[in-house]
């Protein structure tokens, strides 16, 4: 495995070298494809675009005898956007809804390329052998003619990409907008239908009809994850699609037997689960910790909003609280109160009373923010009795959340509507800011 | 001197179901414009067919005597704002960079002129210091300005604004107001889809009331009163509604023009 391994990256061998360039521009074609595919909303008509390229490339099979890539290369040209024609016609002209379409295009292409596929199976051509690979696959099938053709489609469907950049974008962010400038809205579709056709097209032989969609979905969807520029997701989606080419050249290098198609799907899906999980604010490990930032940070807030209630209620503030007093005022967890207090402590928002280990008080700078979780608190109470109309034994609940989330900005607008309040619905002082 | 825009005889239908019929006006020079009327009389597709998004049945729109397509940099769209997904990968400064397209050829870049035009959009629309932020982290309202900011960067002379006053906070609603009043002393021609009745004899100068066809439209004074109201709002207009429905059912044929 080790020495495959090395063999296979030391690019000595110009066979494993050819398919590893196919296979690599493909992956970043597709990659950059599939960006505006999937921002689209338009990832499941590559799916059925892919499907219906079959029979295109059986007929010009049996029409050349051979796997001529030029020939092949034009009947999927056409039966892609033969797929594409059908399905708007039906959308366009029926009450048949876009999904029904795309469904009944996709499996009917696919049907009929699946019954050409066993007619030359049958038919005894010596030259059909590694036609099936179309249908999932094979990266080793490729010659130095194919990958030449192919690759060559690549380039151009990355240079097309790069050239247009501008325009695909305002088409796929604001299709009506783009219109109403006057863009050749309809030629910018056909232009990135064409694309689409193309880049499928470059992926038969590698991927396969059946997964080709994949190419165009998977490493878009992982590029969301890292970035919020259109330009960046392009980048990394190209990345992420070359890698999954990489490690299909090499499977295909290591059993040359074995479709290829499957394992590229397998390397792209594991750099989107490696994104789904690990990518910075919004992967799901970064959302984990954000969201148990924000459980401590609320319970924080509840310590010091008890602690300036106790101090309210009996007007004394150098009087050291035990854990005990708190939790009568509040109810939560006695461990979860303590791990809190600590970290107040460290934050210097309370401090330890008279050097007493169990019994706390606040510091002038918690007093300020127990302070104001409770004037937000009142301040949110009588907003929605005064002018939402909510009965006030029904506000306690909501003030409750929305005390951690209310910004200063907010707080001076409910001031001002309010017209400065002193007392809540409960009659309860509103303290100053 | 030739009107901003001039609508002849317009009449629209989607899927061959007529929703607009013989709309004919011309839009008055410098003043800001209502559009008004009940849900489902119109008003966007009006504004959709001036802007060349559907094709009219019969009839014809000009702009400054000229058909759009030689026009298209005079008059700039903004549409609803829920007709696009927030949360596409582009920031704000990336969006109102978009009304520069327009002015560039394509495939080419936009430039540092267009930088600067855009950059002073956002200041007209007080959103300058949200420039780098993501789309998907703005409040209805500043989605809306922003939305302006584009509009403003085409620095067009006509401006079609497709409810830009729905579900906005207060400040952007004195924003937009602002912005609005500042556009027609700089002689700029602004016609705007609204909803709120209250507001529209305070912010307009000019009312177009519409329900299926052209109800009034003249200078609030003139046209803005219960009468025309009653007529726009008040109950479904009997037979014209009942002939809808007919060529919903049997195939509608527009004839063409014998003029």
């Amino acid at each position: 495995m080790i020495d495959s391994l090395y063999e296979f990256f030391s690019f000595t061998d110009p066979n494993v070298n050819y398919v590893l360039a196919g296979t690599v521009l493909l992956g970043i074609s597709a990659g950059a494809l599939g960006c505006f595919a999937v921002l689209r909303r338009r990832a499941l008509v590559g799916d059925a675009v892919a499907h219906a390229v079959l029979p295109g490339v059986c007929l010009a099979f049996i029409v050349v005898g051979d796997k001529n890539p030029f020939a092949l290369l034009l009947g999927a040209l056409i039966f892609g956007w033969l797929g594409i024609i059908v399905m708007d016609y039906i959308i366009q002209n029926s009450k048949i809804s876009p999904d029904a379409s795309i469904g009944m295009v996709l499996s009917v292409f696919f049907g009929f390329g699946v019954l050409l596929l066993t007619f030359i199976q049958s038919s005894g051509n010596v030259n059909q052998s590694g036609l099936d690979a179309f249908l999932f696959g094979k990266a080793a099938s490729m010659v130095p003619l194919d990958v030449i053709v192919f690759g060559t489609l690549s380039v151009l469907i990355i240079i097309c990409i790069i050239l247009t950049f501008k325009e695909l974008k305002l088409v796929s962010f604001d299709i009506g907008y783009a219109q109403a400038i006057g863009y050749p809205v309809k030629k910018i579709e056909f232009l990135i239908a064409t694309l689409m056709v193309m880049t499928i097209t470059v992926g038969l032989q590698a991927v396969g009809v059946v997964l080709m969609a994949s190419m165009l979905i998977i490493p878009a969807a992982a590029a969301r994850f890292w970035t919020t520029s259109l330009a960046y997701m392009v980048i990394i989606a190209s990345v992420v699609g070359a890698f999954s080419g990489v490690a299909g050249s090499f499977v295909s290098y290591l059993a040359p037997a074995m479709p290829t198609g499957p394992w590229i799907v397998l390397a792209a899906l594991s750099a989107f689960l490696f994104s789904f999980m690990f990518a910075p604010k919004k992967g799901e490990i970064a959302r984990f910790i954000i969201h148990q930032k924000n459980k401590k940070n609320v319970n924080d807030e509840n310590i010091l909003k008890t602690m300036f209630l106790l101090e309210e209620a009996d007007e004394r503030k150098q009087r050291g609280r035990s854990i005990g007093e708190i939790l009568k005022r509040r109810r939560m967890y006695p461990s979860t109160a303590k791990k809190g207090l600590n970290r107040l402590v460290r934050q210097n928002l309370v401090e330890k009373y008279a050097g007493q280990p169990d019994l706390y008080m606040l510091t002038d700078k918690g007093r300020k923010r127990g302070q104001r979780i409770v004037r937000v608190h009142r301040l949110w109470e009588l907003y929605l009795t005064d002018q939402v109309q909510i009965a006030g034994d029904h506000v306690h609940d909501d003030a409750e959340s929305m005390e951690h989330l209310i910004t200063p900005e907010i707080e001076a607008q409910l001031t001002k509507v309010l017209e400065n309040p002193l007392i809540d619905p409960h009659k309860s002082k509103i303290p100053e800011s | 001197m030739l009107p901003p825009i001039e609508v002849h005889d317009l009449t629209l239908a989607y899927n061959k179901k007529p929703v607009l019929w013989d709309i004919d006006f011309d839009l008055a020079e410098s003043k800001l414009i209502a559009v008004i009327g009940p849900n489902g009389a119109g008003k966007s597709t009006l504004i959709k067919a001036i802007m060349g998004l559907v094709q009219p049945a019969s009839g014809h729109v000009l702009i400054y005597g000229k058909p759009l397509d030689k026009q298209r940099e005079k008059i700039a769209y903004v549409p609803q704002r829920e007709s696009v997904d927030w949360d596409f990968p582009i920031n704000v400064l990336d969006l109102v960079i978009m009304g520069r397209y327009s002015h560039l050829k394509l495939f080419r870049r936009p430039g540092k002129e267009d930088l600067k035009i855009a950059r002073d959009a956002l200041e007209k629309v007080g959103m300058l210091p949200f420039e780098k932020r993501q789309i998907s982290q703005l409040s209805g309202g500043q989605q809306q300005r922003v939305f302006l900011a584009r509009a403003l960067a085409q620095e067009a002379q006509i401006y079609l604004m497709d409810e830009p006053f729905s579900g906005v906070d207060a400040a952007t609603e004195s924003a937009i107001l602002e912005l609005l009043k500042e556009l027609r002393s700089a002689g700029k021609t602004v016609m705007v889809v609204h909803h709120d009745l209250q507001t529209v004899a305070e912010y307009f100068d000019w009312v177009l009331m519409l329900n299926l066809r052209m109800v009034a439209y003249g200078p609030n004074k003139e046209v803005f009163n219960n009468e025309n109201l009653q007529k726009t709002y008040g109950g479904r207009l009997n037979i014209l509604t009942q002939v809808v429905e007919l060529t919903k059912e049997k195939d509608f044929v527009r004839e063409p023009g014998h003029d």
